[in-house]
């Protein structure tokens, strides 16, 4: 595979760079709702993206993780622009870009590219993978050294794909090779910064790695900052240097790696690291806490009071109903580890002396005796 | 439901108004003097202003239209007499109130569509769940190779040559002819037999092929196969779970085939020399009588919006989906 | 720490208490490219009240098997050979009439996607009351009343009214659970989940997952269990089987396949997929290539055009012999016992870390 490359390498791996090169404050989107009778007009709102404050530093690796309807891919879309934000600012590289007009963003576009979850659809099937990739450059009139083609090669190889493929359809590729071309199509421009939305959760879990070690390869060796959108949190681990944990909307904790996964404060993210199922190889992944949430998530159209994660909380009080817990560094959070919620939970992942189950099916189950928990 | 029903049918109003409003604008604004179409060749001036008098063309345009549009809702007088809601002006041709001729052949076309719809609905969607249930063998491909040859058929070409054997070389059959069905219905019967079976054999071919692949595309749906995982009776399976989804797609062409026969089965009448809606409406093309132009039209967009409506209805009822949201 | 600890000698599931014993199942669809060879000579058993794990990836066969199991193919394009041993009663030849009796009675299934596989046009309760009436010859007034049982049992809130609700009107969480409701009515003596919780969220997938497993305890039935996701399997199974095109390569007890796994595709599976205890500092090991057609499989052992150990096996054979899976803690593959305890040890642990 060619490292030789026409990109500057830097070092990007080495921690979180104080430089930021994306600093999102209060994003907000909502997507209205239309209905009554017997004029239609807006009754309400889908608060998919409520004041989210992100930021992604030069060369950095961030993820997003969250389930169904956190606000995840919105959040991604809205800092690709491909949606336009109700509220809040973008800023990217210092410069405004919440409401840049196409003309203004040009430069940007080129900058910020986007991966997708669907390798099959997000690739014209009528088009040459060759065509797919020199589009880009195309559209923004960048003519490399050498010509398109040649760097269209270059960026096949690099993505480990063999470069005589050039002239073939992405049908006549598998899945995993699809996504390579994804990620191909995004390099053509040297980006600054790919936004991946679940890059590899499309993928049979042998080419899984495949994709997350080319995606780790280009971050690492080209110093591209990555947002890691996705809903696998061990995928995510594995990627990101900092992780930030979307609920209903709101980033509930952010932290790097360490902190998120073994010293999590909210209750949510003890929730979510908990419910991931673990391979047991050895003795000692079995000595994890137990949190059995109760339900699903509410809906986004009417979020709750406060704390949006109450409803389902064990440990919320009254306070959680009427106060919005900030996303602050609380006491014994280590440095830029935020955590909005007013009663923490210890910074530890052991299993408790109780297990906490919240279901009522579970829990009525589980009462009779006959049940053994491990 | 009832919300939604009360929006439907305002917005029906509606609509009929602005269709109202596009076809009297459309035939009226056209630079021709309807007053010396209607006077025919041997025309004299005072002829011509007494015909334009009475048929209200001496007034201005928004004056014209106004008359039209309340003439519709309220009525309106002609020198010939009263002309009750809702009215659709005066024929040029022959002088006759346009809803009276429209709805002197509407029993011919209401008899038309009845029959026909109700022999090729037994019979299309049945041959078409036969075809399903009995998919990929022979029952299934002569069923379907059937249907293709049928559906490729015209009336045209087909009636004719029902005609020819029943009618003009047996003798089996007396020619088609429309008889009032109140009063013998009998006649009514044997008359409209001949229309309504090569019209119902072109119309049996299509929705054969129609549920057929709607029939085939449910089945593989998962909630299907749950069903039978479940253990339930094929033949159960097969009409609760899916005939019930491949409905929706059949009501929608029904609708759409429905509204079209009711606004008149020109060929069909045309080939048995029926006096239906269709061929008022191609008489009167022929010899520009708009006013039963225009009144043709609306009598059809005014099928075509209540099966729309109807058709929505049929939605809720079959799908919670529709009805609960 | 855990150090390689010797087989604990567990017996060949092929005892008297299984219940369900499938042998050598050959299963091939005819397709406008040509045969597919889905299942190729699989055998496993099932134990009365244990949950047997089946882990594979899209084009495995894990999903097809079970289909089989229960009849489901499409009779016309499918072939099926060998036998599937339902207490003695072959259903490979069973006629449908016997079957639909078998089916949501004693054999009952749960699918991947709640949405999808509960039909949208009648009510949560009277797709669960449906086989219990038709295997119980309950009336209407007792099926309903089951079924509100069953939504109670499984932890829909407010049964009473919810059993009158339509599939859309419930959360992703609370269709599966209508689901398991569904499966569970008539009390099965094996329930078939294949990926049944793929379609859901984490927490929620939690919540199921203690769900099957606390109803198993109190229902009895012996579950197969198939799911891509070896976290889940190893959450779930007693016993695991890994399937790869089309065929079982290893088999054992949970704890046996994947503290001490044997075959090389399941060392590829375990060393490629992430987990929250593992390094962050290594790259993944993935395996290379992708998974075969099923049109045209390799000759020999099928996964040796990605595997990276057949130069250890002594001339071609791993390309020309396909190798066979013995009974009991097995793996199908032609590394010698010692070999496959070397390369685990030397290469594969260190990466598990």
């Amino acid at each position: 595979m060619s490292d030789n490359l026409t990109l500057p390498a830097q070092q990007g791996s080495t921690g979180a760079s104080t430089e930021a090169l994306l600093k999102v404050e209060g994003l907000t989107k909502h997507f209205p709702i239309y209905g009554g009778f017997p004029i239609k007009r807006k009754v309400g709102a889908v608060q998919a993206v409520d004041n989210v404050d992100l930021t992604v530093g030069v060369g950095e690796s961030v993820g997003l993780v969250g389930e169904s309807g956190c606000g995840k891919s919105t959040t991604g879309r809205l800092i690709t622009r491909l949606l336009e934000p109700t509220g809040g600012k973008i800023e990217y590289a210092g410069q405004d870009i919440t409401h840049a007009n196409r003309k203004k963003l040009a430069p940007v576009r080129s900058e910020i590219q986007m991966i997708f979850q669907d390798p099959y659809s997000s690739l014209n099937p009528r088009q040459t993978v060759g065509t797919i990739i020199k589009s880009p450059m195309e559209v923004n009139g960048i003519n490399p050294a050498g010509g398109r083609e040649k760097r269209v090669r270059e960026l096949l190889e690099l993505v480990g794909l063999n470069p005589e493929h050039y002239n073939r359809f992405p049908h006549e590729f598998s899945g995993g090779q699809r996504q390579r071309i994804g990620v191909a199509r995004a390099l053509a421009l040297n980006p600054k910064l790919i936004v991946a939305d679940e890059p590899v959760s499309a993928l049979d879990v042998s080419i899984q790695a495949q994709v997350v070690n080319l995606l780790q390869k280009v971050q690492e060796e080209m110093g591209i900052a990555f947002l890691f959108i996705a809903h696998d949190l061990a995928v995510v681990r594995h990627f990101s240097q900092r992780v930030a944990v979307m609920y209903l909307g709101k980033v509930v904790e952010v932290g790097d790696r360490d902190s998120i996964y073994n010293r999590p404060r909210h209750p949510y993210t003890h929730a979510l690291l908990s419910a991931v199922p673990e391979v047991a190889v050895d003795d000692e992944t079995e000595n994890r806490e137990r949190i059995r949430l109760a339900g699903d998530v509410p809906s986004p159209i009417s979020p709750p009071s406060g704390c949006r994660f109450r409803t389902r909380c064990w440990k919320a009080q009254d306070k959680c109903a009427t106060e919005e817990p900030p996303l602050l560094q609380i006491g014994g959070n280590r440095e830029g580890h935020l955590t909005a919620c007013h009663f923490p939970e210890e910074p530890s992942i052991e299993a408790r002396s109780e297990d906490v189950v919240m279901d009522p099916a579970l829990k009525a189950l589980e009462k009779d005796g006959n049940v053994s928990k491990d | 439901m009832l919300q939604f029903l009360i929006r439907r049918l305002t917005g029906a109003v509606v609509i009929m108004f602005l269709i109202g409003a596009f076809t009297f604008f459309l035939f009226y604004t056209v630079p021709q003097d309807f007053a010396a179409l209607s006077c025919g060749k041997n025309c004299s001036p005072e002829n011509l202003a007494v015909i334009r008098e009475n048929l209200g063309l001496d007034k201005p345009l928004p004056t014209q239209f106004w008359e039209f549009m309340s003439g519709i809702v309220a009525g309106r007088d002609f020198p010939q007499g009263h002309c009750s809601a809702p009215c659709l002006g005066v024929s040029f041709e022959s002088g006759e109130f346009v809803w009276d001729s429209i709805i002197d052949r509407f029993p011919l076309t209401l008899s038309l569509t009845v029959g026909g719809l109700v022999i090729f609905l037994i019979l299309g969607l049945g041959s078409g769940l036969l075809a399903a249930w009995k998919r990929g063998t022979v029952v299934d491909k002569i069923v379907s190779g059937a249907s293709i040859v049928l559906s490729s058929f015209q009336i045209y070409l087909l009636g004719p040559i029902v005609l020819g054997l029943l009618v003009y070389s047996t003798g089996i059959m007396e020619f088609p002819k429309y008889y009032n069905f109140t009063e013998e219905p009998g006649a009514w019967f044997l008359g409209m037999l001949i229309p309504w079976v090569v019209m119902a054999t072109i119309f049996t071919a299509q929705y054969t092929r129609m549920s057929r692949s709607t029939m085939i595309e449910q089945l593989q749906e998962e909630h299907v196969r749950t069903a039978r995982a479940k253990g339930m009776r094929q033949s159960y399976v097969f009409f609760r779970y899916a005939w019930r989804g491949s409905l929706i797609p059949i009501v929608t062409i029904l609708g759409m085939d429905l509204s079209a026969l009711l606004s008149g089965a020109v060929v069909t009448e045309f080939t048995f020399d029926l006096a239906g809606i269709g061929r008022l409406a191609v008489d009167s093309s022929l010899t520009k009588d708009l006013p039963v132009t225009m009144g043709v039209m609306l009598f059809g967009a005014f099928f075509i919006l209540l099966l729309n409506i109807l058709v929505d209805l049929a939605y809720a009822y079959i799908d919670p989906r529709v009805r609960l949201s | 720490m855990t150090t390689l600890t010797k087989t604990e000698g567990e017996k060949a599931p092929t005892g008297p208490d299984s219940f369900l014993s499938v042998r050598d199942l050959r299963v091939r669809f005819s397709t406008e490219d040509g045969i597919v060879k889905a299942v190729d000579g699989l055998s496993f058993d099932v134990e009365r009240g244990k949950t047997l794990g089946i882990v594979g990836e899209s084009g495995s066969g894990k999903s097809v098997t079970n289909l089989t199991v229960l009849g489901l193919h499409n009779p016309k394009t499918t072939t099926v050979e060998g036998e599937i041993l339902l207490e003695g009663q072959d259903l490979v030849t069973t006629p449908e009439k016997e079957m639909e009796k078998l089916r949501g009675n004693k054999v009952a299934m749960i699918f991947q996607d709640p949405l999808t596989a509960l039909s949208p046009y009648y009510t949560v309760g009277r797709q669960i009351a449906e086989p219990f009436m038709k295997h119980t010859g309950a009336s209407k007034k007792e099926a309903r009343d089951r079924a509100v049982e069953m939504l109670t049992k499984v932890g829909i809130p407010q049964p009473r009214t919810r059993v009158d609700d339509y599939p859309h009107q419930f959360s992703g969480g609370m269709r599966q659970r209508a689901m398991i409701a569904m499966a569970l009515v008539c009390d099965p003596d094996l329930l078939i989940a294949d990926e049944p919780t793929t379609a859901l969220d984490v927490t929620v997938q939690a919540q199921i997952l203690d769900l099957l497993k606390d109803l198993q305890q109190e229902f009895g039935s012996a579950i197969i269990f198939i799911t891509h996701d070896l976290g889940v399997i190893s959450d779930m199974a007693d016993d695991l089987l890994v399937m790869y095109s089309g065929r079982a390569v290893e088999r054992g007890s949970v704890r046996e396949v994947l503290r001490e796994p044997r075959h090389p595709y399941t060392w590829g599976l375990l060393s490629s997929m992430p987990r929250l205890g593992g390094s962050t500092s290594q790259p993944l090991t993935p395996i290379p290539g992708s998974p075969p057609s099923l049109l045209n499989p390799p000759s020999g052992c099928p996964f040796h055009p990605r595997c990276t150990f057949t130069d250890k096996v002594s001339g071609d054979r791993c390309s020309t012999e396909r190798p066979t899976l013995g009974d009991g803690r097995a793996a199908a593959c032609h590394l010698t016992a010692e070999q496959k305890q070397t390369i685990f040890i030397d290469k594969i642990q260190p990466r598990l870390r």
